[in-house]
């Protein structure tokens, strides 16, 4: 019977991605969204095998130069290639969102399953616990973390990981609440099923959908967040390159090389724009009801 | 009302002081010796002695703590170390900058965004829909300080309309203040804007889905009287609530724009504060900005009650 039940589980969820795949090749949104989305991973994965030209390597004489076969987008003022640095910070921009990510859902999501599921005063603690959290925008825990374990990516990561947790909390329990409703728990329940077991094989795969939509929400705002405490020296430390960093040293040259402002922010904000689009596009996909009422 | 008004007046207070606690126990506990973090590794015995000595460090951690929020109710916010002026007199001076650059940011965003969602609402699945919409991805994407670089390039070094940064002060006169303020302002209320009007724009068409609107307009009211007048006023809640987030988000951009624009405000003096390891104004600063978000949460939840009689209704049981 077990096998049954685990081989309808996996053609079930082979089928749903398909009919994803199908759905999405008609939505504009996400086909440009995953694009781009994809290309900003290709970037950063290509940072691990090539590079134009070494991150690191400091060339005086070719300072501030002007694009060319050699340097495509031209050099900073240490003479380093401006197109190697933004595939590095393609690296950097994914390590930082993506674990800030792990620890947001990694607690965020158990949180909100146990208030939906316990209620009463665990889920009036966890909740009073989140609002406290969310009042900290991750700029300002940064700030007081940075200024308690020094500046650093790893502490940036803790920080906007930090603000992921009360945002997986609430929409997880939103969407438990409402699922713990619904008949298919109810006959869980009376098949003995306790609350544990029925959020964790019930409930969360059927909130997956939305957890992974606010996913990507969570890791554009994290790729911005990331940005700016590596702006303001508090996030990713040179030598390494980031796109933050790279707009803060393209400030003191605005006067005279302004073109250093325009390739990190162009990268950071289409970036930013194809995640977005590719989780709007992955809800409508993803609830074709909700497309339907638009 | 009045024990809705209560209820959420002592939960404020209860985040609040849990906010102090948590503020309080963060900056002391963690790092081990708040004096030998703010003298650094190589500092001499005898100075850390008497800085510990002028910070209270020899008294128990809880009278510490009393101390400072009995100070800081009476006004005395301690000593900044680097500075060695009133930590009181350093926040007064910079929160002239802040509070009007706040302010100016919700009033232009909330002008630019409501106007774009009514209007984008009502041409709903239309070019100018789709414009607006477009415009909203865009200012979401791209990150204020990068914009505010940007203004920089166009007004300040091609155009040489405004300057790029620095403050006058209001001494010099309110034009001068507000065109050293004018670029700050534009870059903050960018990304804001984008989020209200999206927000206005999904609330609107919701309420104007709605049945009391088809009885409006089956009476003889005007499209855009209807719209206003009664689709505005119901659609405004969730467009309050994402305000009232917004502030923090605000808060946070204040201190990137400011550090962009070399503004003299709360956002660089928490940042100096930061490097100076000028522990007593990073305390002092982080509970003022989360005791200002925990405050214009509780405003938000009250407009809420006077936009909403029925949420009132539901908290008075």
């Amino acid at each position: 019977m077990l096998w049954l039940i685990h081989a309808c589980g996996d053609s079930t969820m082979v089928k749903q991605l398909k009919e994803v795949l199908q759905d999405g090749l008609y939505n504009r949104k996400f086909i440009i969204g995953s694009s781009i989305t994809l290309l900003f991973f290709a970037m950063a994965l290509l940072s691990y095998t090539w590079t134009p030209h070494s991150v690191e390597e400091i060339n005086i004489a070719v300072k501030l130069a002007k694009p060319s076969l050699e340097y495509w987008l031209g050099t900073d003022h240490f003479g380093r290639d401006i197109f190697s640095m933004l595939i590095f910070g393609a690296r950097n921009s994914v390590i930082v969102a993506m674990v800030a990510i792990v620890i947001g859902m990694g607690v965020g999501v158990p949180l909100g399953l146990i208030a939906a599921a316990k209620k009463g005063w665990i889920d009036e603690t966890i909740m009073r616990f989140n609002d406290f959290t969310f009042a900290f925008p991750a700029l300002i825990s940064a700030i007081m973390i940075t200024a308690i374990l020094g500046p650093g990516s790893v502490n940036s990561i803790i920080a906007i990981g930090i603000f992921n947790i009360p945002v997986f909390a609430r929409i997880t329990r939103g969407t438990a609440l409402s699922l713990w409703k619904r008949e298919f728990i109810l006959a869980a329940k009376s098949a003995g099923k306790g609350s544990i077991q029925i959020s964790l094989e019930h409930i969360l795969p059927n909130a997956s959908n939305i957890l992974i939509v606010q996913a990507t929400i969570q890791f554009a705002l994290g790729i911005l967040a990331e940005a700016g405490l590596s702006y303001l020296g508090l996030g990713t430390q040179p030598p390494a390159p980031s796109w933050g960093k790279m707009l803060n040293d393209a400030q003191t040259f605005i006067h005279f090389a302004p073109q250093l402002a325009i390739y990190p922010g162009l990268t950071i904000a289409i970036t930013v724009l194809g995640l977005n689009l590719f989780g709007d596009g992955l809800r409508d996909v993803l609830d074709p009801k909700l497309r339907r009422s638009r | 009302m009045r024990l809705f008004l209560l209820k959420r007046m002592i939960s404020t207070v209860l985040t609040l002081i849990v906010a102090s606690v948590v503020i309080f126990v963060v900056l002391e506990i963690l790092p081990g010796d708040p004096a030998s973090f703010m003298l650094g590794i190589h500092a001499e015995a005898e100075t850390l002695a008497a800085l510990r000595a002028q910070l209270g460090l020899n008294q128990p951690l809880s009278i510490r703590y009393l101390e400072w929020i009995g100070g800081l109710l009476t006004g005395d916010l301690g000593n900044s170390y680097t500075y060695d002026v009133p930590v009181a007199e350093l926040i007064r001076d910079r929160i002239m900058v802040s509070f009007p650059l706040a302010l100016l940011a919700i009033t232009l965003s909330t002008l630019i965004a409501i106007p774009l969602g009514v209007v984008a609402a009502s041409q709903h699945n239309k070019p100018l829909d789709f414009l607006i919409m477009g415009f909203s991805q865009l200012g979401i994407a791209i990150p204020n300080f990068w914009f505010a670089m940007l203004l920089t390039i166009v007004f300040a070094v091609t155009l040489r309309w405004l300057p790029a940064g620095g403050f006058v002060g209001w001494d010099a006169g309110i034009i001068p203040a507000l065109t050293s303020l004018l670029l700050p302002t534009v870059a903050l209320a960018l990304p804001q804007s984008a989020i209200l009007a999206r927000v206005t724009r999904s609330s609107m068409l919701d309420v104007l889905k709605e049945d009391y609107i088809r009885t409006a307009r089956a009476k003889g009211v005007g499209y855009w009287s209807a719209l206003w007048h009664h689709a505005l006023r119901n659609a405004m809640i969730p467009v309050i609530t994402i305000m009232g987030l917004q502030f923090s988000f605000l808060l946070a951009g204040t201190i990137i724009i400011e550090n962009v624009f070399y503004l003299p405000g709360i956002g660089r003096l928490i940042f100096q504060a930061i490097s100076q390891r000028d522990l007593i104004v990073v305390r002092d600063l982080v509970l003022l900005l989360s005791a200002a978000v925990i405050l214009i949460n509780f405003v938000v939840d009250i407009l809420y009650a006077l936009v909403d009689p029925r949420l009132r209704g539901f908290n008075d049981g």
